[in-house]
């Protein structure tokens, strides 16, 4: 629909640096939030992480639909189906990049998603005072809702991180399981 | 109108959106004089016609309004049982107004939660794995076409059956719904849903969906 497509390209040109203003300026209020004693800045760090995580969550349980909505894939099967689409499509879709899928275990239930540039974390530092922050942890928190509501617990967390000094940024998935409870019907 | 209704059903089947846009149902007014020679009934809360058919009027059409205040159920606005009222000579002449009774918001509340167990029960009969469960169910005056997402929402519509691309009307309501109730920060997944954008958008891709699809068998 011709809808679809104008909205692609207008908002990755127009928004992308919007959006990574906007998610410095998260941060920076989260940091603001918290921080009261130098004393605790290390722990800082930790709550702070803990709470990009649910705000990341409730992006996600959101974002699944847009997403489902706009790109009219259709159930995955396995892990690995589930990896293509989040690497090849949703990432495309919103984030403009196509992560690189690699490191699968042996089971089958864990990869890491590889980026190359991160356009959340363009243009930013990370000062000494939050050396430990993981700032990109919206990522994770929006991926785990998102396939929460396609009915399977993950769990994704930073393993590398370009802000840290790291070549790549690498975010590492495993799959927890199915969750079986309110499956909409005609699922198995 | 050949698109008559939208509901939207949640994961545990109640029903968070519901949008009728027919055009009114026939109604009719008249004035009686003492006695009816319609015979009415009680039925379900209503005072429906049981017997007798003139001039627009009926059987199955309730009391919807007398001397032109609207009934309550099965009593007047003014609180006396419509039965005894009709029932009295001198309340006459009385001008009474029949029509189809409308579905009332529990009715419907019901209905979907209903429609939600039958399309479990349909993609359980179903002999191949994976049914999609049910996607249109058909009659001789409408057809209902059910879409559900990978996260269980349900889009119903009931249209004309001669009413064409009901299918990328439904999942041009999905994208409405991911637009305007989702990114709506202020509304809760799985509640109802009141967000004004996403009522006028709806109406706006009804609209454009009644004219192109009505390029169907007639033209």
């Amino acid at each position: 629909m011709s809808r679809q497509a104008n909205r692609g390209t207008e908002s990755k040109k127009m928004s992308s640096e919007l959006f990574t203003l906007t998610y410095g300026a998260l941060v920076t209020q989260l940091c603001k939030d918290y921080e009261n004693d130098e004393d605790v800045n290390k722990q800082l760090d930790k709550i702070l992480c803990s709470h990009f995580l649910p705000r990341g969550y409730n992006i996600g349980v959101r974002l699944i639909e847009d997403f489902l909505a706009r790109s009219n894939v259709g159930k995955c099967h396995d892990f690995r189906e589930t990896a293509d689409v989040i690497a090849k499509v949703a990432f495309k879709m919103y984030l403009g990049i196509t992560p690189s899928i690699t490191n699968w275990s042996p089971a089958g239930d864990e990869f890491s998603l590889i980026l190359e540039n991160n356009p959340l974390v363009d243009f930013v530092e990370l000062p000494d005072n939050h050396s430990s922050l993981i700032y990109s942890n919206l990522l994770c928190g929006v991926l785990r809702g998102a396939l929460e509501m396609v009915q399977m617990a993950v769990e994704a967390k930073f393993v590398q991180d370009t802000l840290k000094g790291d070549g790549v940024t690498e975010i590492r998935m495993r799959f927890i399981r199915r969750i079986e409870d309110n499956l909409p019907v005609g699922e198995e | 109108m050949a698109i008559f209704s939208v509901y939207v059903v949640n994961k545990a089947g109640g029903l968070i959106y519901q949008l009728d846009s027919y055009a009114p149902r026939a109604e009719a007014e008249k004035t009686f004089s003492y006695p009816l020679d319609l015979l009415l009934k009680l039925h379900d809360e209503r005072v429906l016609v049981a017997f007798g058919q003139r001039d627009g009027i009926r059987v199955g059409h309730a009391v919807l309004a007398i001397n032109g205040k609207d009934v309550n159920g099965k009593y007047t606005a003014d609180g006396k049982e419509v039965l005894e009222y009709l029932g009295n000579p001198a309340n006459y002449p009385v001008s009474v107004r029949f029509g189809r009774p409308r579905l009332t918001s529990n009715e419907k509340l019901m209905l979907a939660s209903m429609f939600h167990s039958l399309f479990a029960i349909g993609s359980q009969l179903s002999p191949e794995q994976g049914s999609s469960g049910i996607e249109m169910l058909e009659t001789d005056t409408f057809k209902l076409h059910c879409f559900q997402t990978l996260t269980g929402i349900k889009f119903v519509v009931l249209a004309d059956p001669r009413q064409a691309g009901i299918d990328s009307l439904l999942r041009k309501i999905y994208e409405i719904y991911s637009d305007f109730a989702l990114k709506n920060p202020f509304y809760s997944l799985e509640m109802p849903i009141r967000c004004e954008l996403f009522d006028q958008n709806l109406k706006l891709a009804l609209e454009v969906a009644e004219k192109a699809g009505t390029f169907g068998p007639g033209s």
